[in-house]
């Protein structure tokens, strides 16, 4: 089985706060990781990779240092990493990015299964697994917490929604995105990172993907971005002091207060 | 090519840029600020940071329009209904449409597909639509991403909406993205604010990032339709004006546009038979504070004390004491009740961003320096082992009143 | 401090340190209270390849030496001085193997150990030889071509956990010094038993167990080396081992001392954190160098060892003998630094301290220790 991974190197924004004296972003010391979503798609490649026999590619689109992650997915399993490059797709949005990422897995060439975690902790917009699936014109199921069976060029899996899960089944070749519950990703082995450190990474530009340049990059995505702003402080209210039976009955008398008729 | 570059002589290396750039595209050598052309992404944080003014970013003339903006009218909603219900989602969306439409001086008009649906148009038209499409069909009866793609492209082709707002669900998230890249179109995700730019009207998206740490406006200049998804409970919903009239059109397309390569084989619901999270008014939030699973008990008191929900932090979640479907925040469910009670929650940003629309927020936590108590309306510093028991005895006895 | 890690080396640390920080910290209480064996840390040191660090890579393992094993070592055991245990017993028990064993013995044994699929252990002490490890009684008598083992092994770490077990048994009495053997057993083997369980001070989720030997039948391709080396290969294992007890001791040392700054620096009296009171500062001042200097002494001994260094004995005894009684004395200062909250079970502290005592007792006791640096040292001044 070819199993392609697409993969996003994010800043780890568990670790981005907010500086309360100036209202600004405090980016410093807050280092790169593989956008958690992807490492539960790189985990279940390489699973189904050690099930079914094959290959698993990982591509990335980014800046140089996403090389780092690319060997990172290799510590853990994944055979061939890639990465497209090129100061052409700085300022790409989501359909940009997933136009230059198809043109990335066209020319790799045949595929069964391309995974995607099921969105970037940075932009957090969900858009460009499906946005792949568009481009390349095949079926995607979307926020997969199982992959229960594959057989006769079909996936049948389970899909996480608001009220439990769908059970839906695809044609190969096909896109699914994960979610979290799908499995536990396992941690790298020594070797793993031995191969992973003497890896041969592609680097891929646009040249080499034979891109559209009025679809690439900031010229190829449609929307912008104007500004950037500091969202208002939501400034805290009363703090309520004394005995645990003092401060509750104070509270009570606020939100009567706050709420006539309601409490 | 749009151009920015660092006027070398007017920077002074302060680094309010560094700061200031949210893709850590800038870093300062030899006490001079570098920008790396990879990274950026031109968006003129830095700019505005810059005391000096020693960035410039032209912005040379687009490339010009990519559709024919003039030939684009009206404002579309997309209205996702389940098992023939229509989601409240859409009543949200229908609200806001009303008025983006209002200001642009044109049609709302609200779209549904699925199978025996032709007395949900009447519903779309008194939440405030002026016109309803429909298209009932059994192939449409469940979500599937192709036929939906396939019957939204062409109806955007046909009817040509300036806007489509459509619900930030599970559902809309992955039928939007197909369809915005099918015809070519801008797709802002999880916007918490809509308006529209009164000198060119563009309709600007306003949207979190960076884990809500800071605020992204985005527009769509040259392309058509302007595309955006709307999480639950940001907007408001329309209300329903019984008897309101409107014009209903119904659809039909060719059996081709209902191919699906996907199947739906089942579906199994997992939901508890407590209060839907995103439904309630009131919610109780636990978390860290806890200490174990067993101490949940508490805040299900208080919950039920109150007719509310019980939700949860991330730390409560990750450590197994309570289903993900109570996790409020960046990665779990946003919600925007009357009342949110976070106990033993520190209010770490991640959380903050799933609840922070809250009317009233009541924190109790035994840190007087946690985050939480930043945002809450009233807080409590004590101990929630005392505190929440006797709240759960307090609302008991003023709810019988 | 730097020690100047090659890659590598950096490599085995992070990935150890991972495992530790994700994988063992949150269990540690747990395996401490329930004095289980922690089955499930092994499967994730297996898939790692921490367990081949210091075993050839001909037969499966990464090829490192002495130094990347007390690496690996010193990270677990800064989560839990008994689950690093699991390994370093391990090797402990398969230094014998590498240091005198045929092709065919490492070809049988070593790679399922390379992969973590078969822990081992090793097997000197008895009831009545302890320190005095001359006067072990264990006999194996030779029957054609076997050995019949009888006797019994006390303490033994792994014990009943581990496949592969090698022991020093009395083949001639007679020959004193030279009257010992060493043999590879396997679990399973007929006439080969296990005493309970022990319940110990420290090191809870590590296995001690009484090995019981009954007319055991060995096979003669079992010996390790020669008829009568068995003494030898016991000390030639250790000195190879005991940096890796000292790294133990300072993984401990080192994970006491990180809560112990941590609590001093959120805990509030009289106003104030308490690492603003000079009492503190100054008793986490010496801790912290007192670990630092353990380390630099172990990392030092690792690297002439690997070095092919032949005289060892002493500056090994030192390493092993000052990083445990550093560790003893951290670790009852860091119990301290936590006042009342140091005393409580539920507190993580209390359990370092009950795990560093081991460290001084065994693989020689810091006595023994000592008599050994003191006899080198007059045997230098000879010359």
């Amino acid at each position: 089985m070819n199993i392609i991974v697409c993969i996003k190197q994010v800043p780890n924004t568990a670790d981005v706060r907010i500086d309360p004296k100036t209202n600004t972003l405090i980016r410093e010391g807050v280092e790169s990781i593989i956008n958690p979503f992807d490492t539960y798609a790189i985990e279940e490649a390489v699973r189904l990779k050690e099930k079914f026999g094959g290959k698993v590619t990982v591509i990335s689109m980014g800046p140089p240092q996403a090389e780092a992650a690319l060997r990172e997915a290799i510590s853990v399993g994944c055979d061939e990493g890639i990465l497209i490059s090129d100061r052409a797709f700085a300022g790409s949005d989501t359909w940009a990015t997933s136009y230059t990422l198809s043109q990335a897995i066209k020319k790799i060439g045949s595929f069964d299964i391309i995974l995607c975690g099921k969105q970037a902790s940075d932009g957090d917009t969900a858009q460009v697994g499906p946005g792949i699936a568009t481009h390349m014109d095949i079926p995607q199921i979307t926020y997969v917490k199982k992959i229960e069976e594959i057989k006769d060029n079909k996936a049948r899996v389970e899909r996480l929604v608001e009220e439990g899960y769908e059970v839906r089944e695809t044609t190969l070749p096909c896109l699914l995105t994960v979610v979290k519950e799908i499995n536990v990703p396992r941690l790298p082995s020594l070797k793993g990172k031995m191969k992973a450190k003497s890896a041969v990474i592609l680097t891929w530009k646009a040249a080499d993907l034979a891109c559209d340049p009025k679809k690439i990059g900031l010229e190829g995505s449609p929307t912008k971005v104007v500004k950037i702003f500091s969202p208002p402080p939501r400034k805290g209210g009363v703090k309520l002091t004394g005995e645990p039976q003092e401060v509750v009955d104070k509270l009570i008398e606020l939100l009567k207060n706050d709420l006539p008729g309601r409490v | 090519m749009d151009n920015i570059r660092v006027l070398v002589d007017k920077c002074t290396g302060c680094k309010l840029c560094v700061k200031a750039c949210p893709f850590s595209a800038i870093t300062i050598v030899d006490k001079k600020a570098v920008i790396d052309l990879a990274k950026c992404n031109l968006c003129g944080a830095c700019v505005g940071a810059c005391k000096f003014e020693a960035i410039e970013l032209k912005k040379t003339e687009d490339s010009g329009q990519r559709t024919e903006l003039k030939n684009y009218k009206n404002v579309w909603v997309f209205c996702e209904q389940k098992k023939g219900r229509i989601q409240t989602i859409s009543w949200e969306l229908l609200g806001e449409g009303r008025k983006l439409a209002d200001r642009l001086g044109v049609k709302l008009c609200g779209i549904i597909l699925g199978s025996d649906i032709a007395e949900r148009a009447q519903e779309i038209i008194e939440r405030g639509a002026d016109e309803a499409y429909i298209v009932d069909e059994k192939e449409l009866e469940n979500y599937l991403d192709e036929p939906y793609t396939n019957v939204l492209v062409e109806l955007i082709n046909e009817y040509k909406p300036e806007i489509f707002l459509c619900g930030a669900t599970t559902l809309g998230r992955s039928l939007i993205s197909r369809v915005a890249v099918k015809i070519y179109a801008g797709l802002t995700a999880d916007c918490t604010g809509l308006d529209i730019d009164a000198k060119d009207r563009n309709l600007l998206q306003t949207r979190p990032a960076f884990g809500g740490n800071i605020m992204a406006t985005i527009i769509t200049p040259n392309y058509r339709p302007q595309m955006a998804t709307v999480r639950h409970k940001v907007m408001k919903e329309a209300q329903a004006g019984k008897g309101r009239k409107g014009k209903v059109i119904t659809k039909k397309f060719d059996k081709k546009f209902y191919a699906s390569r996907t199947k739906l084989i089942n579906m199994v619901e997992e939901l508890e038979q407590t209060v839907n999270l995103c439904e309630a008014n009131i919610i109780v939030s636990g978390g860290r504070g806890l200490g174990c699973p067993e101490n949940f008990k508490y805040i299900k008191d208080l919950a039920m004390s109150v007719g509310g929900a019980v939700g949860a932090s991330r730390a409560a979640v990750d450590s197994d004491w309570i289903p993900y479907s109570h996790q409020v925040g960046q990665t779990g469910k946003t919600v925007c009740p009357k009342i949110y009670i976070a106990c033993g929650i520190s209010g770490q940003i991640q959380h903050l961003i799933g609840m922070q629309s809250s009317e009233i927020i009541i924190a109790i936590n035994k840190d007087p320096d946690a985050p939480i108590f930043n945002v809450a309306t009233y807080g409590i510093v004590g101990d929630l082992f005392q505190v929440v028991p006797l709240l759960a005895k307090k609302f008991k006895a003023v709810c019988e009143k | 401090m730097d020690y100047l890690l090659n890659e590598q080396q950096i490599m085995i640390r992070d990935l150890a340190r991972r495992i530790a920080k994700e994988k063992i910290a949150p269990v540690a209480a747990e395996y401490d209270e329930k004095e289980e064996f922690p089955w499930p840390i092994v499967k994730i040191l297996s898939d790692s390849d921490l367990f081949g660090v210091y075993i050839e890579e001909k037969y499966g393992g990464i090829g490192g030496g002495v130094l990347e094993l007390a690496i690996c070592t010193e990270e677990l055991s800064k989560a839990c001085g008994g689950i690093s245990l699991c390994l370093a017993a391990t090797a402990l028990g398969t230094y014998p193997i590498i240091l005198f064993g045929n092709d065919e013995q490492k070809q049988k044994y070593l790679p399922d150990i390379a992969k973590g699929k078969k822990l081992a252990a090793f097997a000197i002490t008895e009831p009545e030889a302890g320190s005095d490890a001359g006067s072990i009684k264990t006999t194996a008598k030779k029957e054609g071509d076997h050995y019949i083992l009888n006797g019994t092994k006390q303490w033994i770490t792994n014990g009943g956990e581990a496949e592969v077990y090698t022991i020093i048994a009395m083949t001639d009495k007679a020959k004193g010094a030279r009257g010992a053997s060493a043999f590879i057993l396997e679990k399973g083997m007929k006439g080969f038993t296990f005493g309970k369980k022990e319940k110990k001070l420290g090191i809870r989720a590590s296995a001690t167990r009484e090995l019981i030997f009954t007319d055991c039948k060995v096979p003669k391709q079992n010996m390790l080396g020669k008829e009568g080396m068995g003494f030898i290969v016991a000390m030639k294992t250790f000195d190879k081992s005991r940096p890796g007890v000292a790294a133990q001791a300072v993984g401990i040392a080192q994970g006491a001392l990180d809560l112990a700054v941590n609590y001093a620096r959120t805990r509030q009296q009289f106003g104030q954190a308490i690492s603003s009171f000079q009492g503190i500062q100054f008793m986490l001042a010496d801790m912290a160098t007192e670990v630092e200097a353990a380390r630099a002494l172990v990392y030092s001994v690792c690297r002439m060892v690997d070095a092919g260094a032949k005289n060892i004995a002493k500056v090994s005894a030192m390493a092993k003998m000052f990083a445990s009684d550093t560790a003893m004395k951290v670790t009852v200062d860091a119990v301290q630094i936590f006042g009342g909250y140091g005393y409580m079970r539920d507190y993580p502290i209390e359990k370092f301290m009950r795990d560093a005592k081991i460290t001084q007792i065994y693989e020689g006791t810091n006595q023994i220790q000592r008599g050994v640096i003191a006899q080198c040292l007059i045997k230098e001044a000879l010359k």
